[in-house]
Parts: structure tokens; C-alpha cells; sequence
């Protein structure tokens, strides 16, 4: 509760220095808008249903190729970590394309999809699946391996080690190149939706686009606002649980 | 009336049966290594017959391939030359009949201490799951952890860690076990409370056990006989009997008497290597 009320007196003071620089008047009103302002304009945009339409079509995009990139790069990773050829080959690709930011995936996506949702999906999926290879890859080597010695005097067998044994203790690396994926694959999104127009459906970053057109800034403040919630929740609802599930069972140090 | 055709499915109590300890038969194995200065021979025509329900110790100075021949037994290498048989048969690979328990902790933090002694049991077919959750309870009694079924394995210290695994490769009810160094990371009050429960649990549940230890003490309390090696190449020296009443106390007279013993033989086969080292 302690830490709520910090955490609120913190917000609350940023949009008081917010409003007083808006009111001082040292810019113009139109580069900086009043709280006020950015907040009639998101109430707008939730009311006649754009918000909403554009944070599904961002979202929808998003999810599909984050879980295309997720169930293409387990496997994949696994692959790398078992045989050297795969190791070679993919792994020194993924590798490569990895330090690639995949902001410059966006030409190429143009190019061979045109101004399409497989564009946008094209651009989400080389986001994510290269920090999944890597992180899956490093994960299973870095598997101690009397664990796999341990299980195979058990009775376990190729199949059954790989699922409840390897994958399992590879999980705080997954986890952690889950989250590395999901964080290129929103970045890319956004640029690949600021620099096309997409006529199947408009993102946010689309709207954040035509703000900058209209040179309205309450929409650009606004729909930057919901871009940084929407990654917050992400990381609350979904990442923050598993981590700290992976730190209550593995003992590792709460960060 | 007809059983033909009905599913065979064993209860926790059939599963709870004791089963007839293995006898090992070891002939003349060898095994070398590939090392950073050319091959290194671990193991030198080494021979060892033991018995069914018998408590054997392996004690040798480090490198002398102690553990080596107990990977052999339990199928995780293969000798170079020379035999490995368990009943009978030839060992060719690790099988639940006969599970480790490893020095190192080798129990999944990914599983809690319940799920860790399941892990061997879910892969016994002919079970149903309520049948292996008595079997594991059982055996965490066993090893007087019954409060702590649920906690997570770096909760534990390490003398419970050990106990956990000592449950975990007792539950699929193997005829042997296989014990490399398991107490050499304890202190010594854990490992004196875990001597006497070794040897409780061994009388009761009658296992084979092969016992791998650079503790001569440790070997004269829990082995019904004592295998002396040398290093370099690993060759077995001398064995002593010991045979003293049970359950033994590691800080009893004669007991201290037989591993005088015994450590004297462990020094005069290391004699050479010393000598160089001087």
C-alpha cells in the first residue's frame, strides 16, 4: 500500500510539473499541450470506438506473430542446441540477424508483401523469432548435465528428457529471450506502422502517424500514453507472474 | 474365471515389495581418457564380484577411477575392454534397476520435492497416478521429509537436498544403488545423523549398494566391504571385511581400528605418486 501511494504522489507530481510548464507558456500550446487537453482527446478517441479499433488491429498483429515467432523459434532453437550442423547454419544466421534492428526489416516487408497485413506480420515475426533461437539455443547448453545423466538413469528416454527435463531447465533463459523477443517485436510494430499506411486495418502507430500530420499533439501525446501502458500491462499480466514463479522455484535472486 | 485380457495394474503395496538385490560380476574392465596430455588409463583390469543385498565401498585417492566404475555399473559409460553384469546380464545402458545418487545436487529446481520423487515413478507404467503419489509419500517418510513435500528444492539444506535425492532414486525400487561421494559436501553432524539413516533404510528396503568415497571412516562405518584402489591407472589394491555389528557408529573404537587399517593400505599404494610429488 506504502509503495501504491509512492508510487501515485510520483504521478501525480509529474502531471503537476506537466500542467505548470503548459501554463507557464515557455512553448507554444500547440507543441505542448495541457494534460487536460490529451486527456479529452484519449476520452474522445475511447468514446467513438477508434482507440479501441486500433489498439485490436496493433494487438492482433502483434499477438500472431509474436506466437508465430515463438513456435517457429523454440524448435528452431532446440535444433541449434542438438546438432552442429543446425549450430552452424541457423544458429550463426540467427545470431547475425539478431544484432539486425528489425526496424530495417520494414523495406524489405514493403517490397515482397506490398502494404499488407503480411507486411506488418512479416516485420513482428523477424522481431521476435531470433532472440527466441538465441535465448533457446543458450538456455539448453547452459542445462547442467547431470540433470540429463540423473533422469536417463530414471528411465527417461530421448523424447521424454528433451520436454521434461531440458526444456524445463532451459526455462529462466526462455523466459528471458521471450521477453527480449516481445520487446523487439513492439518496437518494430510501431515503426513498420508509423511508416506505412495500412489500409486492412490502423494501428497505433498509425493514428500516432496522422497525429503528427495534423499536427495534433494531444493525439500524439495520447497515443504515445497508450503504447507505454499497453507494454506495461504486458509486462504485469503476463511476463512479471512467470518470473516470478521462475524466481520462487529456482531460488534466484528477485530483481 | 477368465483374468485374460483385463489390465494388469499394480497397487502401491505390490510396488511397495521389497525386490531381490542385484549381484554385480565385474571382469577385468578398463577404461582410458582422452586428456589435455594424451590418453590417460582410469581404470586397469579391474575385477569385482558383489553381492546380492551387499553394502560395498570403493575408497581410492581422487583420479583413481572410482567414479568411473560406477558410471560403468550404472550404464551411463561403456568399459574399453572387459565386462560389466548385473544378474546375469550384460550392462548396456542406464536403466531404472539400478539409480545414482550423485555427489552434486542433481535434483530439478524446476520441481518441488514432491515432483522430484515422482519423476522416476511417472515413468513406471502400470501405475496409476494415486498409486504413485502413496509410493512417493512412503518414501519421503522414508527419509523423514514428509513436512517438506511441498517446498522447493533450494529451500532445503544440504543434508535434506541429499535425503531428497536418496527418496528420489529409492522410489522406482531399484535392486541397486549406486552412491558417488553423496555426503562429501555435508557437515559432519548432518553426515553422522545421515550414516545411521543410510543404514536403517538399507536394512529395510535390502538393496545392493556400491558406495564411492575418499572417506576411509565413512567406508568402514557403512561398507560390508571395503575396496581399496590406487591412482594412476586406477587399479584395485586390497579389500578388508568389515564385520562389526550394525547399525555402526562412526565414532566407535573398533571402528576407528579398521580404518587405521585401511588407511594405512590407501597410503602405501599411494606411496609412488607421493614420492614423485616430493
Amino acid at each position: 500500500m506504502k509503495r501504491f501511494l509512492l508510487a501515485a504522489l510520483f504521478f501525480t507530481v509529474l502531471l503537476l510539473i506537466w500542467e505548470a510548464l503548459f501554463r507557464a507558456k515557455i512553448w507554444s500550446p500547440v507543441l505542448v499541450p495541457s494534460p487536460r487537453q490529451v486527456a479529452v482527446y484519449l476520452e474522445g478517441a475511447a468514446m467513438d470506438g477508434t482507440l479501441a479499433k486500433a489498439t485490436i488491429v496493433t494487438m492482433r498483429r502483434l499477438l500472431i506473430g509474436y506466437i508465430i515467432g515463438l513456435v517457429a523459434g523454440l524448435p528452431l532453437g532446440l535444433l541449434t542446441a542438438r546438432w552442429k550442423v543446425w549450430q552452424d547454419t541457423i544458429g550463426t544466421l540467427a545470431l547475425g540477424l539478431q544484432g539486425l534492428p528489425s526496424v530495417c526489416w520494414v523495406p524489405l516487408a514493403l517490397l515482397w508483401f506490398g502494404q499488407t497485413e503480411a507486411a506488418m506480420l512479416f516485420v513482428v515475426v523477424m522481431g521476435t523469432l531470433w532472440s527466441v533461437v538465441i535465448a533457446t539455443e543458450t538456455g539448453v547448453r547452459h542445462v547442467p548435465p547431470i540433470y540429463r545423466r540423473a533422469a536417463l538413469t530414471m528411465g527417461s528416454k530421448s523424447l521424454h528428457i528433451w520436454f521434461k527435463v531440458i526444456l524445463p531447465a532451459a526455462l529462466p533463459f526462455i523466459v528471458s529471450g521471450m521477453k527480449q523477443g516481445w520487446a523487439f517485436a513492439w518496437r518494430s510494430l510501431m515503426a513498420a506502422e508509423i511508416f506505412v499506411t495500412i489500409l486492412t486495418g490502423f494501428g497505433l502507430g498509425q493514428l500516432l502517424h496522422y497525429g503528427r500530420e495534423l499536427s495534433a499533439m494531444e493525439q500524439v501525446i495520447g497515443i504515445m500514453i497508450v503504447i507505454v501502458v499497453i507494454g506495461l500491462l504486458a509486462d504485469k499480466i503476463f511476463f512479471s507472474p512467470i518470473e516470478k514463479f521462475l524466481h520462487r522455484r529456482w531460488g534466484t535472486s528477485q530483481a | 474365471m477368465h483374468l485374460a485380457g483385463r489390465h494388469h495394474h499394480s497397487s502401491a503395496t505390490e510396488e511397495l515389495q521389497l525386490v531381490t538385490p542385484s549381484k554385480l560380476a565385474i571382469e577385468n574392465v578398463s577404461k582410458s581418457f582422452k586428456g589435455a596430455s594424451g590418453s590417460v588409463l582410469a581404470l586397469d583390469d579391474v575385477s569385482l564380484n558383489v553381492a546380492e543385498g551387499e553394502f560395498v565401498c570403493l575408497v581410492g585417492a581422487s583420479g583413481c577411477g572410482k567414479t568411473t566404475l560406477l558410471n560403468m555399473i550404472a550404464g551411463l559409460e561403456k568399459p574399453d575392454s572387459g565386462t560389466v553384469c548385473a544378474d546375469g546380464k550384460p550392462v548396456t545402458g542406464p536403466g531404472r534397476e539400478r539409480l545414482v545418487m550423485f555427489q552434486e545436487p542433481a535434483l530439478f529446481p524446476w520441481l518441488n520435492v514432491f515432483g522430484n520423487v515422482l519423476f522416476g515413478l511417472k515413468l513406471k507404467p502400470n501405475l496409476t497416478n494415486k498409486d504413485r503419489h502413496d509410493v512417493a509419500k512412503y518414501y519421503l517418510e522414508l527419509v523423514g521429509l514428509s513436512r517438506f513435500e511441498r517446498a522447493n528444492i533450494h529451500e532445503l539444506s544440504g543434508g535434506m537436498k541429499q535425503r531428497v535425492s536418496l527418496a528420489r532414486a529409492l522410489a522406482p525400487n531399484p535392486r541397486m544403488l549406486l552412491m558417488d561421494e553423496p555426503f562429501a559436501a555435508l557437515d559432519a553432524l548432518t553426515r553422522e545423523q545421515l550414516y545411521g539413516d543410510l543404514q536403517r533404510i538399507w536394512k529395510a528396503r535390502n538393496k545392493t549398494i556400491v558406495f564411492v568415497t575418499h572417506n576411509v571412516r565413512e567406508a568402514a562405518c557403512l561398507g560390508d566391504r571395503v575396496i581399496v584402489f590406487s591412482p594412476r591407472p586406477g587399479r584395485i589394491r586390497e579389500e578388508f571385511a568389515v564385520d562389526l555389528p550394525r547399525p555402526r557408529d562412526i565414532n566407535s573404537v573398533d571402528l576407528a581400528v579398521h580404518a587405521t587399517e585401511i588407511t594405512k593400505a590407501l597410503k602405501s599404494h599411494s606411496q609412488p605418486e607421493l614420492a614423485t610429488a616430493e
